[in-house]
């Protein structure tokens, strides 16, 4: 494993065509942090996770994961990350459990953990009993639940959570807090991003924060955060 | 660790069919497509019975390939909408995987749409095509055409009109296979001796090849952003 840090950025820049939105971005995250990634709609939080599980590609700049450089060595830091983004990446035509079992045979899982671990998840997130209600007639927040099994299913130790409160109820981001910590716990790295302060967990120990593209804020969390946050997103 | 090739490759295949026998939205509307097509082209040749029989093989490939191009663009539509595409990237599956499992689903679409045409277009134009060559042409050259769909379909996907550019791009570089396919499925329909139309599905064949290594070379440049 990397000795500096589990990810490692180093200048890192992303432009739509002349438009940028990342601006030479410099920090690192060591394994077990639960970071929050903070900034307004537009300041580039979406665009920056998904340049570190590999699905963009950086305009220049370096991102490292584990020692492996992306997006060149993709390959052998997938299998490390789950993500939770905007959209929920579920097939609405196939059952929670079918989508659970399909992913699961794509991150090559042996069947009888598979099944499991599959039924363990489901139970989590409060889905045991809709288990075989096909997704398409799911809520948005049943979706949300699903997929952060779906993200979870295959124990990453890095998990990327893009605006993860959006369509849950009170009790759904209660319980996305408690499987949250007991991931953090278990020694999985988080990066989360928000923009609704109010609802940050209680257990993220780092923030960065992301004000037109740069990054204008990056330590601990503290209880001054939320005045720093302020200033940087009225600055930038 | 990467996810064995068959092992992803007979995963995305089954959820494909597994989503389609759910919804039977692509098959459907592939089917109903080609079946108006191959009416349509019935009436307009109704009064001639000569040109009829001489533009059968044409009928069947058109129709096969208009159809294929709805079930190309419905199936990748799918995966981008969700966002499960991008699921699909982020596991440790190899792009090749990917490719031929999205490309064995399109092909047996397509071929399930060909299995209703073929006893249709037999019943309608009087013509036998259900010989084992041609059936061997037909799947033949919709394996070929779907590696290439199955690929511009992805590249596509993400833009606003892929509807419309879907079958701008495929048109032209499904040429070859229509021209061998059509002559070679004309002639052994037509009863012509194997020596004359072996060598157009033979030249099928070597495209189909051609084009699916080229689709497998390409794949994985086609899917970065």
């Amino acid at each position: 494993m990397n000795r500096r840090g589990l990810i490692e950025v180093q200048g890192l820049s992303k432009h739509f065509g002349w438009r940028p939105v990342l601006r030479g971005l410099d920090f690192l995250v060591q394994r077990g942090e639960f970071v929050l990634l903070l900034g307004a709609n537009g300041s580039g939080k979406s665009t920056l996770l998904r340049l570190l599980c590999g699905l963009s590609r950086a305009s220049s700049g370096v991102i490292r994961i584990g020692g492996w450089s992306l997006p060149e060595e993709a390959q052998a830091v997938r299998a490390q990350i789950g993500l939770l983004a905007h959209r929920p990446l579920l097939y609405e035509n196939l059952t929670a459990r079918e989508n659970l079992d399909f992913f699961a045979a794509l991150y090559n899982m042996p069947p009888a953990e598979r099944m499991r671990r599959r039924d363990d998840l489901l139970g989590q997130v409060g889905l045991a009993g809709r288990a075989d209600g096909l997704v398409r007639g799911f809520s948005r927040g049943m979706q949300q639940r699903l997929s952060l099994a779906r993200a979870l299913l295959h124990r990453p130790d890095l998990l990327l959570l893009d605006e993860p409160y959006t369509g849950l109820d009170s009790a759904g981001c209660a319980l996305l807090d408690e499987l949250l910590a007991a991931a953090s716990k278990s020694g999985c790295t988080i990066i989360m991003s928000t923009h609704q302060l109010e609802r940050k967990p209680a257990h993220a120990n780092r923030a960065l924060i992301l004000g037109g593209g740069a990054l204008v804020y990056a330590g601990q969390v503290t209880g001054d955060l939320a005045d720093r946050y302020r200033q940087a997103t009225a600055s930038a | 660790m990467k996810t064995p090739f068959i092992s992803a490759v007979r995963a995305i295949v089954s959820k494909d069919l597994r989503a389609e026998w759910r919804s039977r939205e692509l098959v459907s509307a592939m089917s109903l497509f080609a079946l108006l097509s191959v009416l349509v082209f019935s009436f307009a040749l109704e009064l001639d019975k000569s040109a009829r029989e001489e533009a059968i093989s044409g009928v069947l490939w058109v129709s096969l390939i208009f159809a294929s191009l709805l079930g190309f663009n419905r199936s990748l539509s799918l995966e981008h909408d969700q966002g499960s595409l991008d699921a699909l990237l982020l596991a440790p599956v190899s792009r090749a995987a990917i490719f031929v499992g999205k490309l064995l689903g399109n092909c047996l679409f397509t071929l399930l749409v060909a299995l209703v045409l073929l006893p249709l277009m037999t019943a309608l134009y009087g013509v036998y095509l259900l010989d084992s060559w041609a059936l061997l042409t037909t799947v033949v050259g919709i394996f070929g055409f779907s590696a290439i769909g199955t690929l511009l379909a992805t590249l596509v996907v993400q833009t606003r009109s892929r509807e419309a550019l879907l079958p701008i791009a495929l048109l032209p570089v499904c040429l070859p296979f229509l021209l061998t396919a059509v002559r070679a499925t004309k002639g052994i329909i037509g009863g012509a001796p194997q020596s004359e139309w072996q060598v157009w599905l033979q030249l099928l064949a070597a495209i189909t090849v051609i084009y699916l290594v080229l689709c497998l070379l390409l794949y994985r440049f086609v899917l970065e952003e």
